[in-house]
């Protein structure tokens, strides 16, 4: 057990992890103080959100790039068109939430009905919701209405920074991440639900031969993540204090990236919600702590490039790896 | 007529195509009439389609091998910096017109062999290191995104020679010169794809890998071959419109990738790989800029509405090829 611990990639990644902190904080010395860590925090939670969503989706062999728009468009309707009906904020998760399920499904419908690739799929899907949210709803930046921006601004605590003078807060959408990150874990590795997640993902037909219902479980799964992403879109505009309809683009290739750097494969039946968000950590670290290295920001993009095809490449070789010595362990007992 | 007849019995997916594409136009030219059909209106669209149809090529060679390549744009964009980067510098004033073009044709050369190398990393990165396609070419998407930005600052580079924007710009025999270069890319992609070797083994490969391995075929070969012609065709792009827009960026064009991989479809390529044929996404490439020429044509219809059509079409043409290709499988089996 403990040395399968040891040769997990969660410990790589946490290793990874720990070892680039302790190397931002030794060259800037800033990286451990109070401040940086809630900005970190606040940087690390609407990503990491998305993470367990899209998560489901690559264990089962597919992909969703449509959260993002999913997250915008739904954030941007609840936030435009509902200020004269409630005052209730929580009305508007409620409807936000209800957006992302609608097109969950669809996306989930069409999956699982044709058996089509998920990345096309939720590509065409995604462009309808951009289409939808600039077309029919001419997005642009919107001043978030009084019920949420009240909400945005309660923070758990705050810190100040003694040598910069900086404040962070941290806000209370944390608690929703935590909250999540808690169902993700429980439903992939306490619920018959979840088994049938990794069975689909590791062979769909003996998963079906064992009695796992393929499709509910792939509707399941598109579903939560068109359903999270909308309530992940409103918590973001609280975060932010304003509706920014075109701040999630993107973040498809940056979550995805995070899941299989921590070890979820892209050929399905493998992944940990540990692993997940800690590959998100690593590339919250990156992102954020460019400025601590005195490196220019022009440098991100490069730097979560590298890192995803270094990452990638060292998982692909460790399955080719492990093909091959089950290959070999065949022969040795043949001859 | 049955010369015809036997035309369309044999590629059906082919035919289907022309007969959208007939529909397609008679709509256009009948609602907008005489600004659809008139000749200023050809050569613009003879102008705008050729970079996306080129990324769109380029795109279903990788999908024909059940790839994908996400980097398509990177690679287009990060070539034309490169130019940008470099004719201003190596370009002054003093230098003699004939110099001018010996050096351009030096850049283009290059900006096209910098592409298909762009191509090579990730056919390596695919075939050899053995990563699933979409994250090999999303990450060289960012790499080569992130490189052209850290080129460019984030702004746009401009200041280029006017020979440039001028040749692009120009009509040879009243065929703007984007739309010849697209025919001599397209007709030499339908020869690979269609009658030679390597179009057959990468059917091959887009069927099964097993069987292309186990028929004596190289594949990390295959995919490098692969790549590099898609990165290759995404470097022409790139050059067309670095021409067009007479500047270079690091994130023109980005909405394409969505735009491509519905061009490469609705021609009856299939994402699944190993079926499908360039003839038909060459017309696929004619019918969605002539949709989306006709849409510029009203000006009610915003820019977005596009995204929506374009999403909705992706997704129902899948869903029809599903329901032709069951019913022909049904046909089989009785």
């Amino acid at each position: 057990m403990k040395r399968r611990f040891f040769k997990s990639t969660e410990f790589y990644v946490g290793l990874v992890l720990a070892l680039l902190c302790i190397a931002i904080q030794l060259k800037s010395g800033q990286f451990f103080s109070g401040n940086n860590l809630v900005d970190l925090v606040r940087a690390f939670s609407i990503p990491a959100m998305f993470c367990i969503g899209e998560m489901f989706v690559i264990i089962t062999k597919g992909v969703d790039v449509s959260f993002p728009a999913i997250a915008s468009m739904a954030m941007f309707i609840v936030c435009s068109k509902m200020e004269a009906l409630t005052s209730n904020p929580l009305l508007f998760f409620l409807a936000a939430m209800l957006i992302g399920l609608v097109v969950g499904l669809v996306n989930g419908y069409i999956i699982a009905r044709f058996k089509f690739p998920a990345l096309i799929v939720t590509l065409g899907t995604s462009s309808i919701c951009f289409g939808i949210m600039q077309g029919v709803f001419k997005s642009r930046e919107y001043p978030l209405c009084a019920p949420l921006y009240e909400l945005g601004q309660t923070k758990l605590f705050s810190v100040t920074n003694p040598v910069s003078g900086l404040t962070s807060d941290m806000p209370v959408g944390i608690i929703l991440m935590l909250l999540l990150i808690f169902v993700g874990w429980f439903i992939l590795n306490k619920t018959m639900l979840g088994r049938g997640i990794y069975a689909i993902g590791g062979d769909e037909k003996a998963a079906q031969r064992a009695g796992f219902h393929v499709f509910r479980t792939l509707m399941f799964i598109y579903a939560f993540s068109g359903c999270m992403a909308g309530l992940i879109g409103v918590l973001r505009s609280t975060m932010l204090l304003a509706v920014h309809p075109n701040n999630l683009m993107g973040m498809e290739m940056t979550v995805i990236a995070a899941c299989v750097l921590g070890g979820v494969r892209m050929e399905g039946g493998k992944g940990s919600v540990l692993g997940a968000l800690l590959g998100m950590a690593l590339l919250t670290v990156v992102d954020n702590s460019l400025i601590l290295l005195e490196i220019n920001t022009t440098w991100q993009k490069v730097f979560v490039g590298a890192i995803i095809i270094i990452g990638t490449a060292v998982s692909a070789i460790q399955s080719k790896r492990d093909a091959q010595k089950l290959t070999v362990q065949v022969d040795e007992g043949r001859s | 007529m049955g010369a015809i007849q036997r035309v369309f019995n044999k590629d059906k997916n082919l035919s289907r195509l022309i007969v959208v594409f007939l529909a397609v136009f008679a709509v256009c030219a009948f609602m907008k009439g005489s600004l659809f059909l008139s000749v200023s209106n050809f050569q613009s669209i003879g102008k705008q389609f050729p970079e996306f149809g080129l990324l769109a090529i380029a795109m279903a060679f990788t999908l024909y091998t059940a790839g994908i390549d996400l980097s398509v744009v990177a690679v287009a964009n990060l070539s034309a910096v490169l130019v940008a980067k470099i004719l201003p510098a190596v370009i002054t004033p003093e230098t003699s017109p004939e110099m001018v073009l010996v050096i351009l044709f030096l850049a283009f050369i290059g900006a096209l062999l910098f592409g298909t190398l762009c191509g090579a990393i990730n056919g390596f990165l695919i075939g050899w290191v053995g990563i699933t396609p979409i994250l090999a070419t999303l990450g060289t998407q960012a790499l080569f995104t992130g490189c052209a930005i850290v080129l460019t600052n984030g702004s746009t580079l401009g200041g280029l020679p006017k020979e440039v924007a001028n040749g692009m710009g120009a009509n040879v025999l009243g065929l703007p010169v984007p739309f010849i270069i697209f025919a001599v890319f397209a007709l030499l992609s339908v020869f690979v794809m269609e009658k030679s070797t390597l179009g057959y083994k990468l059917r091959m490969l887009g069927t099964s890998v097993k069987a292309s391995t186990f028929s004596g075929f190289n594949n990390v070969r295959l995919f490098l071959a692969n790549y590099m012609i898609s990165g290759f065709l995404s470097a022409v792009a790139g050059l067309v419109m670095l021409g067009r827009f007479n500047s270079a960026k690091a994130d023109y064009g980005a909405s394409y990738v969505m735009e491509v991989i519905l061009i490469a479809v609705l021609g009856g390529v299939d994402p699944y790989g190993g079926k499908g044929n360039m003839k038909g996404v060459i017309i696929a490439i004619f019918i969605v800029q002539m949709i989306s020429s006709w849409l510029n044509m009203y000006e009610g219809i915003s820019n977005f509405y596009r995204q929506i059509i374009w999403g909705v079409l992706l997704i129902l043409v899948l869903i029809y090829n599903y329901v032709v290709s069951e019913r022909e499988k049904k046909k089989a089996s009785k």
